[in-house]
């Protein structure tokens, strides 16, 4: 199993009840509300975390990226990861991901991608996301053309990535005149690519064809379940069988020394009402064009209110469908059994905190986990045969055969 | 789309019109001088009364957008003026020369551009609370911010208005169909969002008389892209009709009828 340790960095220190009474945390409720001083806190207590993280014996440290926003404070997950790649010796830095359709220029992002690669001595797994729907607004990006966007630059970095320059791109949405990035990645053929995502059927079905590993972000199991069924057929029709080393699965996930400890914390997981990306606006997080187009009847009426959020649900359900475990190691341990044998992923990445937990209730969660949980886990992968890309040497897409290995010297 | 409003009957007709690139789906009514009316972004209600009331005088042409109200999508389509050439296009291809064009919002952006590629083209120009202009203290309301019903009530200085043509609920059919024309406005039109930077400066060649009309309460393109356009025009002058916000055709349907009819007659 390969093991991650994640947060959103939760930009805690903003006032809750002023995006209360704005009605939505993103997009368009001020940034007067952020506060730096705090800001600079609590991106030092976070790169604490990671270190803490690699200590106790995580395999790999997720991060993330969102806009205009206080669910999150990273801006930028190629800023943390090269940073986390001098500052950590063993971790794979795992970016779920760049968000391409925000990106004009992937061919920069190719390059960062490759220096962090080179930096981290090989230890960079480079995810790809679409971006939320306010982040095409935030961004300026055409929510129309995200998927072709996406799916455009994500041939362009892996052409760059491998193919040796200059190239010329000419394509719908870039058009280069040359391509020839002087860093390229330290991983042959190139790092690892993983997808994150939650409920478009088209990304699934993206990713499998390419053979990426999927990563379900915090669905209930019977949701895993079903995007697993779609997977493996769509690999099926690719010419492969899938298995474990295709699968993701991200737990919110916090442990304490007591049972009330670990849900009372837990509970801030609802810091944004339940929201992942925050106390959304229902016409800012669903963009028209952004959205799949089997959905378009159910956003619509998201949007003027006449249906709840298709992305919400409540604490109790949550905790009822193990999207949230909470619980001292000993609980803890068995619902993860329960999600490793029902769902069988073999990539496993731990949500330990939000909102405001405190600085020592989130160390001590990592903690406890490193001490008590990921020995478990791991000897149920084993039992399980949840064998990881890594441990499977798994090709690191459909157009290469092999896993990626570092150049040779 | 049902017809709210009470009409007589023009003989209005629709037809598929084949194009290269894309298909149209053009309605047609009335007698008289041809006249091509150019609807707004959110797409077309297939009877109005205003439609009605210009038929009395000329034949008119009302084309659905390419890719708007569900017609095909040409998705290779990317900014307004390609819409504008297709337009060029439909007329030659159905054989209409020295025709009026009207443009209501979005569509007298479109009407703009033609006229513009055409400066000798077109008999008369009217141009309704259009944009394409881009204002200089205001905005234009940005409908990616603003939920469906929200944007197009934006568009009516009085509200009874819209509920009589639309509904005080709109029905979740007629918002997918919101959602589709948005899409398509996105795709062509999102970044600038919603005019041309270089229009202003072609707009002095238009050689056709032009009747820039807007609402009084438009809250959707301010006023002062009325006044640039008629300062742009040459030949040009600015009426604003009272009691109406951007939707002048279906807030005062009559009043926008009978300034095109008396403009169309001036010498």
């Amino acid at each position: 199993m390969h093991l991650m340790y994640f947060t959103e960095q939760p930009m805690s220190a903003y006032p809750a009840d002023e995006g209360l009474k704005f009605g939505a945390t993103a997009l368009m409720f001020s940034n007067k509300h952020f506060d730096p001083v705090a800001g600079s806190r609590l991106y030092n207590e976070y790169l604490e975390h990671y270190r803490l993280a690699e200590e106790v014996g995580f395999d790999g440290i997720m991060l993330n990226e969102h806009h205009n926003a206080p669910f999150c404070m990273q801006a930028k997950c190629n800023v943390f990861a090269s940073i986390l790649a001098a500052m950590t010796k063993r971790v794979k830095l795992v970016l779920l991901g760049n968000p391409l359709p925000l990106a004009d220029n992937p061919v920069r992002l190719a390059e960062e991608l490759a220096m962090i690669d080179m930096i981290s001595r090989g230890r960079l797994v480079s995810g790809f996301v679409r971006g939320g729907g306010q982040e095409q607004l935030a961004a300026g990006v055409n929510p129309a053309y995200n998927r072709e966007r996406f799916e455009e630059a994500h041939e362009l970095i892996v052409r760059a990535w491998t193919q040796p320059g200059p190239f010329r791109w000419e394509g719908a949405h870039y058009q280069h005149r040359v391509v020839n990035p002087w860093a390229v990645p330290l991983q042959k053929p190139h790092p690892r690519v993983w997808i994150p995502g939650v409920v478009s059927k088209e990304t699934i079905v993206w990713a499998a064809r390419q053979r990426y590993p999927y990563i379900a972000l915090s669905t209930a199991i019977d949701a895993t379940k079903k995007i697993w069924e779609l997977y493996d057929s769509v690999a099926a029709e690719a010419g492969y069988t899938a298995g474990p080393e295709n699968r993701g699965y991200l737990q919110r996930c916090h442990v304490a020394e007591t049972e009330e400890k670990a849900m009372a914390n837990a509970r801030q997981f609802m810091w944004m009402q339940g929201e992942f990306t925050g106390l959304a606006h229902p016409v800012w997080s669903s963009p028209s064009g952004y959205f799949s187009p089997s959905y378009r009847k159910a956003f619509v009426e998201y949007a003027v209110g006449r249906r709840a959020n298709p992305r919400g649900a409540e604490f109790e359900d949550q905790v009822r469908d193990q999207q949230i475990i909470a619980g001292t190691p000993k609980t803890v341990i068995t619902k993860l059994r329960r999600l490793l044998e029902e769902t069988r992923p073999s990539i496993l990445g731990f949500w330990t905190s939000d909102g405001f937990v405190s600085n020592e209730d989130a160390a001590t969660c990592i903690r406890l986990l490193g001490q008590e949980v990921l020995p478990a886990v791991r000897e149920m992968g084993k039992e399980l045969g949840l064998w990881s890309p890594f441990e499977a040497n798994a090709p690191v897409s459909i157009a290469f055969a092999k896993g990626p290995a570092p150049a040779a010297a | 789309m049902t017809p709210v409003t009470a009409t007589t009957d023009m003989g209005w007709s629709t037809e598929d019109i084949r194009l290269t690139g894309s298909t149209l789906r053009l309605r047609k009514g009335g007698a008289g001088d041809p006249i091509v009316v150019l609807p707004h972004d959110i797409g077309g209600l297939d009877r109005l009364s205003f439609y009605d009331a210009l038929a009395r005088r000329f034949t008119v042409y009302v084309p659905s957008h390419p890719g708007y109200d569900g017609s095909e999508r040409p998705s290779w389509m990317r900014s307004v003026r390609d819409v504008a050439v297709t337009y060029q296009s439909l007329l030659a291809t159905i054989n209409l020369a020295n025709v009026s064009l009207v443009g209501l919002g979005f569509g007298g952006w479109i009407a703009a551009e033609m006229a513009t590629m055409s400066p000798q083209a077109f008999r008369r120009l009217v141009l309704v609370g259009a944009m394409g202009v881009k204002p200089v203290t205001g905005e234009i309301l940005d409908q990616a911010l603003v939920s469906y019903i929200d944007y197009v009530r934006a568009g009516f200085e009085d509200q009874g208005a819209f509920d009589r043509l639309f509904g005080a609920e709109p029905s979740t059919e007629l918002l997918e169909q919101w959602d589709l024309n948005r899409e398509m406005t996105f795709r062509i039109a999102w970044k600038p969002y919603m005019y041309n930077p270089t229009l202003p400066h072609l707009l002095g060649g238009v050689k056709a008389a032009a009747l820039i009309v807007w609402g009084a309460g438009d809250k959707i393109v301010p006023l002062e892209c009325g006044e640039a356009y008629a300062r742009a025009l040459p030949r040009s002058r600015l009426a604003v009709v009272p009691a109406s916000g951007h939707f002048v055709d279906m807030e005062q349907p009559e009043a926008l009828a009978r300034l095109i009819v008396e403009f169309a007659a001036e010498g």
